[in-house]
């Protein structure tokens, strides 16, 4: 199934935002909710709500969206043809797993125009984990020609919880399909649109977070800002135990899983900033992780007490 | 009908991880056959296993499509309660032959622990092999061994290394019906994803392969590993060039393939002026690619990818992965001229900010440590009369020997730390001798791994090594199990081969306990007990023993009787080794061994040493010939083994002492130790305590076993 593209552009391939359209509709069409980016800062589509809790208990769910992920370590300024400090992912979950999830997968690729048959497109392993998240699964990185372009994990733990059932998630590297599509070697010779590159859309903030990650951010702020959140976060979670009733559905665990995020986001500033030797690391992260894990256990238990044998349509959204 | 049919199954799965299906295929067979054979359905016939990418098979040709029949004994009850006095069935017998279904006259007795009993003769019916595999194929399917498996239906679903998506299973062409993960067994299969058919009707074994590869899937490794060498040899021939050879890549690629054709590529000719070791670990472990050379061995422009298709349609493959080579190529340009910015020691106060463990300092303490103890172990060496030993080519090596850890290569290509500091150190005209120290000294990191090419690499390395294991048996960071986050034993293994193959005379147990000096002198100041010392060198000698044994071929009492005589010079102990294993087949040996053994017996009875034990034998005691005999030929080999010994002759040595045994044997035969004498007994008892003692310093006899036992 390839929608004809009707405006084709000067120059060869699809450019980036016509290849979110085509991957968006093709998942659209295949009844996934088109989810809008999260809007905190965030690693990888996987911390965003509609994955991280999503994936969490039995109800049945899909959804696609595209989540710009920042890495502060990642930043090079803009000097560097593959690096960003921030990129821009497709994300897809599909819980629970189709059997033939890969065949799906694999036209999503047709669908914005890969001709498989012309290419060398193969499934490598890759397990996946993500300790600030305490979530790992089993699966791939695809590689098309080489070229790593979507990470394809089946979902075993998420936020500490045994799974069940398993999710899909698809997260394909958009810039990277989009210039093996244009055939460019630099990201910021990208077409974004018909008339502006990824460089003339992006570079500046390529720029200027790398000078904030790597020399701008202050330590000892960042460190602070790292503990208030943690601190409230904490806050929030003490008090959802002894809860019942309305109090305990209505409780704001959504604002606790944002303070979380953040914490998340400001230790990956600090470790930019390099003051974080290898064992505070370890540590650090084991205090995001616990935040993680106690939201999605509470989760699950608010989940239960405000729709138990109710119909999905009562589902209440993360 | 036909009593054996050809048997095919064939599990259809997500792409499994390359590196685990040679395994699996193995694994596969051997489930298969444990359950074929404990069934009586296997016979004489062979399993032929088949593995793929996305497919693991077994082929049996003629498999019984029943089980023989085969006689089960029941007994029944006592012989006195089935006859009567006149030897006439009772009751009791005619009902249990009915119940048997046999004849009353067909009843016999047999002898059982209980008495005598009757007992019957059945003919079990064997069941249909169908019947039997459907019940035993699933199980056998679970039963392959991963190393890290998933679950997909669920988390009370099977678990397998991906999801299973379709199962063929067919006796004699018609399915066998079972179930599994959700998937019904049937007589479809599937073909390669882009070069066959969704679906591909199987009738009958035989025909698997031949099915399979029109569909575009090479089910036998061998196949695929052939094309591949094939292609690998002739494309870069045409150029007058030729693959890198690269054994374990091959066997990744057969792996990882369905159909697999191999492309030569090609990379701008700019990128050659970085060094071939970052090139090669690009092209190798970041893209799977062979790297290929000139016949002069230098590396040529171009590289060998092996891809999942027939061809290369219309060259966009090869496009593509020339892309994405360029642009790991130029990620390595940029990080090596953004790492030659500055010289390699400036990276020195960096070090500080990496820590090694936490109680163990950063970096930057470790390096201080390495320092001195590779001086110090350069001076022992040059003290011993190893004259390249070089103190202050040692210390500097160390001193740069960690800065690579905070360049951008590292840090982008972990597994070149070292090679890229030794690179960078050559670039910026270090010495060369320094610069492969640094480059080295990481190794050997496996027991095949050759040591570092030069004696300050191997100061160095000793250096950091001895460190690290002080340090963390120091702290408490023992390996246990299979947890062992500070790869200790490698730097065990390492420490001893390099000792053994850079031949370095000297102490283990001075080297250590000079690590543990310097972990006191300099930061982090930490005390080291006395007890960790000595654990790390049992820890050391247990790494000896295992080399000395799996690599060196020595025999397991060999090792134990000649590190029981110590093994604190390591070279010397090979030696004596050496000696003891040439020695051990001539015809005075073994006997003595046991006579060795037979004394060490005898002492350990006689009870505490203080209570028997004379300053000195005294030959005016002697009463009997024999012990006359012994002390004066024991005084004798004494003074010949201590020269042999001085010169180093140690299977000389071993063969004076042989040559002990017939007055040995004599003593045993004429003299008896445990009198009733008092002094007498005392004087026979440290004659042979002297004894023992004198001839076991190179190797405890006693430990050797004897005949054919080792």
């Amino acid at each position: 199934m390839t929608s004809k593209v009707t405006h084709e552009l000067s120059g060869q391939g699809l450019t980036l935002q016509e290849l979110i359209f085509r991957f968006e509709k093709f998942w659209a069409d295949r009844d996934c909710v088109l989810q809008q980016p999260y809007d905190i800062e965030v690693g990888a589509g996987t911390m965003h709500p509609e994955t991280f809790l999503r994936v969490l208990g039995k109800r049945p769910y899909r959804v696609a969206y595209v989540q710009p992920s920042r890495r502060p370590a990642d930043g090079r300024y803009g000097e560097n043809p593959n690096r960003l400090y921030k990129h821009l992912q497709l994300q897809v979950i599909l819980k629970p797993s189709p059997a033939d999830v890969q065949d799906v997968y694999l036209a999503s690729l047709r669908a914005v125009g890969i001709g498989l048959a012309e290419h060398d497109v193969r499934f490598e392993e890759d397990n996946w984990e993500s300790p600030t998240l305490g979530a790992w699964g089993i699966g791939w990185q695809v590689l098309l020609d080489g070229l790593e372009i979507t990470q394809f994990t089946y979902f075993q733990q998420c936020g500490g919880v045994d799974l069940d059932p398993v999710s899909v998630e698809l997260t394909y590297g958009l810039e990277r399909i989009a210039a093996f599509l244009q055939g460019v070697d630099n990201v910021f010779d990208l077409r974004w649109s018909p008339d502006r590159t990824y460089g003339q859309v992006r570079l500046a903030e390529e720029q200027q977070f790398s000078e904030y990650s790597f020399g701008g951010a202050d330590p000892a702020a960042t460190r602070k800002l790292f503990e208030l959140s943690e601190k409230e976060a904490a806050r929030l979670l003490n008090s959802y135990p002894s809860l019942d009733g309305t109090a305990k559905s209505r409780f704001p665990l959504l604002a606790a899983y944002d303070l979380c995020l953040k914490c998340s986001h400001l230790f990956n500033l600090l470790d930019s900033r390099g003051v974080i030797s290898t064992t505070e690391r370890v540590a650090l992260i084991g205090r995001v992780r616990q935040l993680a894990c106690r939201v999605a256990e509470y989760w699950l238990d608010q989940q239960e007490s405000t729709s138990g044998g109710q119909s999905a349509s009562s589902e209440s959204s993360p | 009908m036909k009593a054996t049919a050809d048997f095919l199954l064939e599990v259809g799965c997500e792409e499994i991880p390359a590196g685990m299906i040679p395994r699996a295929a193995e694994e596969l067979q051997v489930i298969l056959e444990k359950y074929l054979k404990a069934e009586s359905l296997l016979g004489e016939a062979r399993i032929e296993v088949f593995a793929a990418p996305r497919r693991l098979a077994a082929v049996v040709p003629e498999l019984r499509v029943r089980q023989p029949d085969f006689a089960r004994e029941v007994s029944g009850p006592p012989k006195t309660v089935a006859f009567d006095v006149d030897g006439k069935p009772t009751k009791a017998a005619e009902s249990f032959a009915a119940k048997q279904g046999v004849a009353v006259r067909e009843l016999y007795v047999v002898r059982t622990p209980r008495g005598e009993q009757v007992a019957a003769k059945q003919v079990v019916r064997g069941r249909p092999a169908k019947e039997i595999l459907r019940e035993v194929l699933p199980r056998a399917i679970l039963e392959i061994p991963w190393p890290r498996s998933m679950y997909w239906t669920g988390t009370s679903g099977p678990h397998f290394i991906r999801p299973i998506r379709w199962i063929v299973a067919l006796l004699g062409g018609s399915v066998i019906p079972f179930e599994l993960a959700g998937v019904k067994a049937g007589a479809e299969s599937r073909g390669h994803r882009f070069l066959g058919a969704a679906r591909i009707r199987l009738t009958a074994a035989p025909d698997y392969q031949r099915k399979l590869r029109a569909h575009g899937v090479l089910v036998e490794p061998a196949a695929r590993r052939k094309k591949i060498e094939h292609e690998l040899r002739s494309l870069p021939a045409r150029k007058g060039l030729r693959v890198r050879s690269d054994p374990g890549l091959l066997e990744l690629v057969t792996y990882l393939n369905e159909y697999p054709s191999v492309l030569l590529g090609n990379f701008e000719v700019r990128y050659l002026s970085l060094p071939e070791e970052i090139l090669v670990t690009v092209m190798r472990d970041h893209q799977k690619y062979f790297a290929v050379e000139r016949r002069s061995g230098e590396l040529a422009p171009h590289f060998l990818a092996v891809i999942n298709l027939d061809r290369d349609r219309r060259g966009l493959v090869r496009q593509g992965h020339e892309r994405v080579l360029r642009a790991r190529f130029a990620d390595a340009q940029f990080f090596w001229d953004s790492d030659q910015r500055c010289r390699l020691a400036d990276y020195l106060p960096k070090l500080a900010q990496v820590t090694y463990e936490s109680r163990l300092g950063s970096y930057r303490d470790k390096v201080e440590r390495m320092r001195w103890l590779g001086r110090w172990l350069a001076e022992q060496w040059f003290a011993a009369g190893i004259h390249q030993a070089h103190v202050s080519d040692t210390d500097r090596a160390a001193e740069l020997a960690k800065c690579d850890l905070v360049t951008e290569m590292v840090r982008e290509f972990p597994e070149l730390q070292g090679v890229v500091g030794g690179l960078y150190a050559k670039a910026q005209g270090e010495p060369e001798e320094i610069a492969w120290a640094i480059y080295d000294h990481y190794r050997p990191v496996g027991l095949d791994d050759p040591i570092p090419r030069n004696l300050t690499g191997s100061a160095v390395a000793l250096a950091d090594k001895l460190d690290s294991l002080v340090g963390c048996f120091a702290a408490g960071l023992i390996p246990s199990g299979s947890s062992d986050p500070f790869a200790l034993r490698r730097a065990a293994l390492g420490v001893v081969k390099i000792i053994l193959e850079a031949k370095l005379a000297m102490s283990l147990s001075a080297a250590v306990c000079a690590a543990a000096r310097v972990l006191g002198t300099q930061p982090p100041k930490m005390e080291v007990p006395v007890q960790a010392e000595r654990q790390v060198l049992d820890f050391i000698l247990d790494r000896a023993r295992f080399i000395l044994r799996q690599r060196s071929g020595f025999a397991y009492d060999e090792v134990n009787a000649v590190l029981a005589a110590g093994a604190d010079d390591l070279v010397d102990t090979v030696e004596r080794l050496e000696a003891l294993r040439g020695i051990r087949g001539t015809k005075n040996f073994e006997p003595l061994a046991v006579s060795f053994k037979r004394i060490r017996k005898i002492l350990e009875k006689a009870g505490p040493v203080e209570v028997w034990r004379l300053p000195a034998v005294r030959p005016e005691l002697f009463t009997e010939e024999a012990e006359k005999g012994l002390y004066s030929a024991a005084a004798h080999a004494a003074r010949e083994t201590a020269r042999e010994k001085r010169a180093g002759n140690y299977r000389e040595a071993l063969r004076v002492i042989a040559e002990l045994r017939p007055a040995v044997d004599r003593f045993f035969d004429d003299v008896l130790v445990m009198v009733e004498e008092e002094s007498t007994r005392r004087n026979r008892l440290t004659l042979l305590a002297e004894l023992l003692r004198e001839f076991s310093t190179i190797a405890d006899f006693s430990e050797m076993a004897a005949g054919e036992k080792r």
